[in-house]
């Protein structure tokens, strides 16, 4: 059987075609030319013509190049050595350490079989009260961080990175910038997590092809991690860049556009990925943060509008901050009646305070009279926002219970907040004037 | 002579053969003939993929492959099967969770681990399992498809063993079993036709998914409220047995919880789950959840009456499509049966999505959003499978279909939102504005419709749906006025409807006692809200009036949180109707203004 063949046909974008036989549907080639070789893997087959997405892009392919098939589909090594080294986006190293070619898995496996789920019930911890308070982040939970450009996402996931309880983080970067790449790499080294990390990065100057595979990767080793019982942290930034190479392919290919040039299965291919998050009976677990960047800030954007129908909730961060409002973790209902009693009312009412302050201070910009409880929720707009939605701020889940406590009893009578009376009897504190540090 | 498959067994093997492979589609040249729709299996090795027909050009077939199509080759061979794609009917699928090809997924998870592995194929229904069969027809007796050969206990209900449904004209019985103990595929019936064809029958039949099982005297008016103890949607945008309603909201609105709160508390005898292209936590958490509530009907556990087909968004998309027509089936069949049956699809979105996806790799001319010219068609012909009706021996049974919509950026002037809005009767959209702000459920109080029956009296609703609009039309204008320019009245009447949201609309999914109420309930309150609205109320000033509603709701949702039986029940409305009976007072000695 004839495995190498030295005629492309056709060159459109990053996708070659070829003419041969007994190819399977997903499989891999190499295709050296004298510049070196890159990987390219099948994805349509018609009658003898092969079309295969090149992941080093096909600038400087010649028609005579050669390709050769592989007979399986795209593998990653797995072992504990893994941990502590840096990829790329088609899995070599980065780290200028010797490539590791062990123990070979397929990647994008089957999804797991929902009866062998676990309902999720560890509360993850972040020392942020936003995400510990108001959206609790569970373990097997997927959630995205909506921002845009410019904002500190990065730093907010490489915070939670070092602050999350967990055993294992696999990054995966998506055309990340090579300043942010070596932020990540120093930020772990630095806190001494990257021996527990296992970095896969695909920087903006790399092909973008490549950018699609990051996912995968990161999941199937993170897959296999969990299965040996490992709680699993799977950070990507960003999801933006993943879409937009689909999106690339699938124009490429002629695929009938769906919604502003996205292939209409951009859903599916965006679930594929966030759906390995999960916690399996009887070993470990995976959590995914995804960092989505909104192009142009526009939710209703297909990326952000997708993956908000796929992820149980999400993070907004704006103007360096989590919103309260649209941020949602799905999840936390299945923890936070085990945490403290008080948590659930906590979170609700300070939120419903919270957006009477938008109304209040929206007022006061237009100008209009302020009454005396508009007053009151001003100061304790003020407040909230300094003392709670700061990312700076670093305390556990009790603390900033309390702290919740103490703003509204400073700020409110306790009729004005709406708890019902048996916890204001328990926790309104006496002392409003105390402070904690 | 042989095939031109290779084969030497037959002339007529019925196969093909893979020209082509794009994602999910395949193009076979068939060497016989094929039907459209029908099922072919494509042959990887020893593994058999499952694919159905929905396009033929001449020598060409085109497949959806209902499986990972990772590996397959051109010249592979393709098997048809000559059917069309079908469910197992018999006692058993209670309490079971399949997915979209009627797998039992605790089955595939015995076999294979943690994950699901592609081309396995396993009996919808046990093969072991024994049902005590009892009679009810004898020898002699003419009967035609879906009359009732016998019974056999399944949980709660008496599941009755029918006729074929597939079978046409009158039988007469030949043989029936004894009463006793019978596995599914034992025959339990010979049924003689005119002719004098002897048909055997067991326990278990096959219908088509893609058809409605119509085997019913006549279609009924939905007319019974069917209560799901939600109050926003019995009081305000009701449901009722038999007909049909949609979710549609953005995401983060509360679909799912809405949804899960209507499958855990509405008055139906039985419950099917279409999870469709969603997330596969929700549908482990209802897995792990429903064994354990107890439904206050039955006083059984709530899986007992519930069937849930599970197709999550990153199983393969082409059997997501085939998932919802499964699930309205199971349905129809219980439906047969002279039971209440409630079907809720999460998300109808998804499977639409999944046409789209065919429809585009088949190249068919997009419409509005790329979506195929036949979505509203096909989307209506699903709806219409709901009905309540009754059957040839008198009862009634009923098919409710409840189905969210996912609409792209929340819009709701997207196709598939467009197309469900027509052909259902109820319309309970989610609002961001109202998510964001907690106020859950967030059902749009204005927008929002029903054409069925409310359990309130309609004067009385009327009269809070006037306050609701006024309140929102005094809370726009205040925004630009400003409180100051607002009139204590126009204030007050916005206190009015800000009271009412909060303590009647809104909900509280997970409390024990909030979270359900009964129509009984629901009435007394509502009353007494209306009692409120009737009383003659003036304050002094504003701060005033807001004060005494921050109060009032207050004391009203504690007392939404107490049994009605309860002591502090009464205690608590004692206090309400004191607070109500000092303003009422002191609004004689105030002047109007």
């Amino acid at each position: 059987m004839r495995r190498i063949y030295r005629k492309i046909e056709q060159i459109v974008g990053n996708v070659i075609t070829v003419v041969a036989g007994e190819v399977s549907y997903g499989e891999l080639a190499t295709i050296t030319t004298p510049e070196g070789s890159s990987l390219a893997q099948v994805i349509r087959l018609d009658g003898d013509r092969v079309s295969l997405q090149v992941l080093a892009g096909t600038k400087g392919i010649s028609t005579n190049a050669e390709i050769r098939f592989l007979g399986h589909s795209m593998q990653t090594p797995f072992s504990k050595s893994l941990l502590g080294r840096i990829f790329t986006g088609s899995g070599e190293p980065r780290d200028k350490r010797p490539a590791i070619t062990e123990n070979l898995i397929d990647i994008g496996g089957p999804s797991v079989n929902p009866v062998k789920r676990v309902t999720p019930g560890n509360m993850i911890p972040t020392g942020i009260p936003m995400i510990d308070v108001f959206n609790t982040l569970v373990e097997s939970q997927k959630l995205p961080i909506f921002s845009v450009a410019g904002e500190p996402y990065n730093s907010l996931l490489a915070r939670i990175a070092m602050q999350a309880k967990v055993d294992i983080i696999i990054l995966g970067g998506m055309g990340l910038k090579h300043d942010d790449y070596l932020f990540f790499r120093d930020v772990l080294e630095k806190n001494g997590a990257l021996t527990r990390s296992i970095l896969f990065i695909h920087t903006a100057a790399d092909p973008t092809v490549e950018c699609i595979l990051v996912p995968d990767l990161c999941l199937a080793v993170a897959e296999q991690f969990a299965l040996q019982g490992k709680r699993v942290l799977v950070l990507l930034t960003d999801m933006t860049n993943f879409a937009d190479s689909i999106k690339e392919i699938a124009n490429t290919m002629e695929q009938i556009p769906s919604n502003r040039g996205y292939p209409g299965d951009l859903y599916s291919q965006l679930a594929c990925r966030y759906e390995k998050a999960a916690a399996f009976e009887g070993a470990g677990s995976i959590t995914i943060l995804a960092v989505t960047t909104m192009p142009g800030d526009d939710v209703t954007h297909p990326i952000p509008d997708n993956t908000g129908y796929i992820t149980e909730g999400q993070f907004y961060l704006r103007n360096g901050r989590i919103e309260p409002f649209g941020s949602l973790s799905r999840l936390k209902q299945h923890v936070n009646n085990r945490t403290r009693e008080d948590h659930r009312s906590i979170m609700d009412s300070m939120i419903q305070l919270y957006a009477l302050y938008k109304e209040s201070f929206e007022k006061q910009s237009m100008g209009f009279r302020i009454s005396a409880w508009d007053k009151k929720l001003l100061r304790y707009g003020e407040r909230f926002e300094h003392e709670m939605m700061d990312l700076n701020v670093n305390i556990s889940l009790d603390q900033a219970l309390d702290l919740g406590w103490y703003i509204l009893a400073d700020c409110f009578q306790p009729a004005e907040t709406g708890i019902t009376t048996k916890l204001i009897e328990k926790f309104w504190p006496d002392n409003t004037r105390m402070s904690i540090a | 002579m042989g095939c031109k498959c290779g084969s030497i067994e037959s002339a007529n093997c019925h196969c093909g053969r893979i020209v082509g492979i794009n994602g999910n589609m395949l193009t076979v040249e068939f060497f016989d003939s094929v039907k459209q729709n029908e099922i072919a299996y494509a042959i990887l090795d020893d593994i058999h993929l499952k694919a159905e027909v929905v396009r033929t050009r001449g020598r060409y077939a085109d497949l959806q492959i209902l499986e990972e199509p990772k590996g397959l080759k051109v010249g592979g061979h393709v098997d048809f099967t000559g059917e069309l794609m079908a469910v197992e009917l018999g006692p058993g699928l209670l309490t079971q969770i399949f997915d979209g090809l009627q797998n039992p997924l605790p089955g595939l998870a015995k076999q294979c681990g943690f994950f699901l592995k592609r081309g396995m194929y396993l009996d919808a229904l046990s093969r072991d399992k024994e049902w005590e069969f009892t009679p009810a027809v004898k020898k002699g007796d003419t009967l035609s498809a879906g009359d009732t050969l016998g019974t056999v206990p399944e949980g709660i209900f008496v599941h009755r063993i029918m006729v074929p449904f597939s079978l046409k004209g009158r039988y007469s019985v030949e043989r029936i079993a004894t009463h006793g103990s019978y596995r599914v595929s034992e025959i339990i019936a010979e049924l003689q036709d005119m002719k004098g064809f002897l048909i055997k029958v067991s326990m278990v039949q096959k219908w088509p998914v893609k058809i409605p099982l119509n085997c019913y005297h006549e279609r009924l008016m939905p007319t019974d409220t069917l209560m799901t103890k939600i109050r926003m949607v019995d009081t305000f945008f009701p449901v009722a047995r038999g007909g049909t309603f949609c979710i549609p909201g953005p995401f983060g609105a509360g679909k799912t919880v809405l949804q899960q709160m209507i499958s855990k508390n509405a008055e139906v005898d039985i419950v099917v789950v279409a999870a469709c292209g969603e997330r596969a936590g929700e549908v482990a958490g209802t897995l792990r959840e429903f064994p354990e509530l107890i439904d206050p009907r039955t006083g059984k556990s709530l899986m007992e009456r519930t069937v849930i087909i599970c197709n999550t968004s990153s199983m393969p998309v082409a059997a997501r499509e085939a998932s919802i027509y499964t699930a309205v089936t199971l349905a129809e069949y219980y439906r047969q049966m002279g039971l209440h049956v409630l079907l809720l699809v999460d998300s109808t979105s998804r499977w639409a999505q999944a046409l789209r996806e065919v429809s585009g790799r088949l190249e068919e001319i997009p419409g509005d959003e790329a979506f195929p010219a036949y979505l509203e068609s096909v989307i209506a012909a699903f709806y219409e499978r709901a009905a309540i009706v009754k059957l040839r021996d008198g009862t009634v049974g009923s098919v409710t279909i409840g189905g969210t919509v996912s609409p792209a950026g929340g819009n709701f002037d997207e196709p598939v939102t467009q197309a469900t809005l027509k052909v259902v009767g109820a319309f309970l959209g989610l609002s961001r504005e109202r998510s964001n702000a907690r106020r859950y459920p967030a059902i749009h109080p204005l927008e929002s419709w029903s054409k069925y029956w409310s359990i309130i009296k309609s004067e009385d609703l009327k009269l809070a749906q006037k306050i609701l609009k006024d309140g929102n039309d005094i809370a726009q204008m205040m925004k630009v006025v400003g409180e100051e320019g607002t009139s204590i009245d126009d204030f007050v009447m916005y206190l009015k409807s800000e009271y009412l949201d909060a303590v009647y609309m809104q909900q509280n999914a997970f409390h024990a006692v909030d979270g359900a109420v009964s129509a009984e309930r629901q009435r007394y309150i509502f009353n007494k809200i209306v009692k409120t609205f009737g009383t003659k109320m003036a304050f002094h000033s504003k701060d005033e009036a807001r004060t005494f509603f921050q109060i009032l709701i207050q004391k009203t949702k504690d007392w939404n949180y107490m049994a009605m039986e309860s002591d502090e029940f009464q205690k608590i409305e004692a206090e309400l109707d004191k607070m109500i009976g000092e303003v009422a007072k002191n609004a004689q000695n105030i002047p109007e203004n």
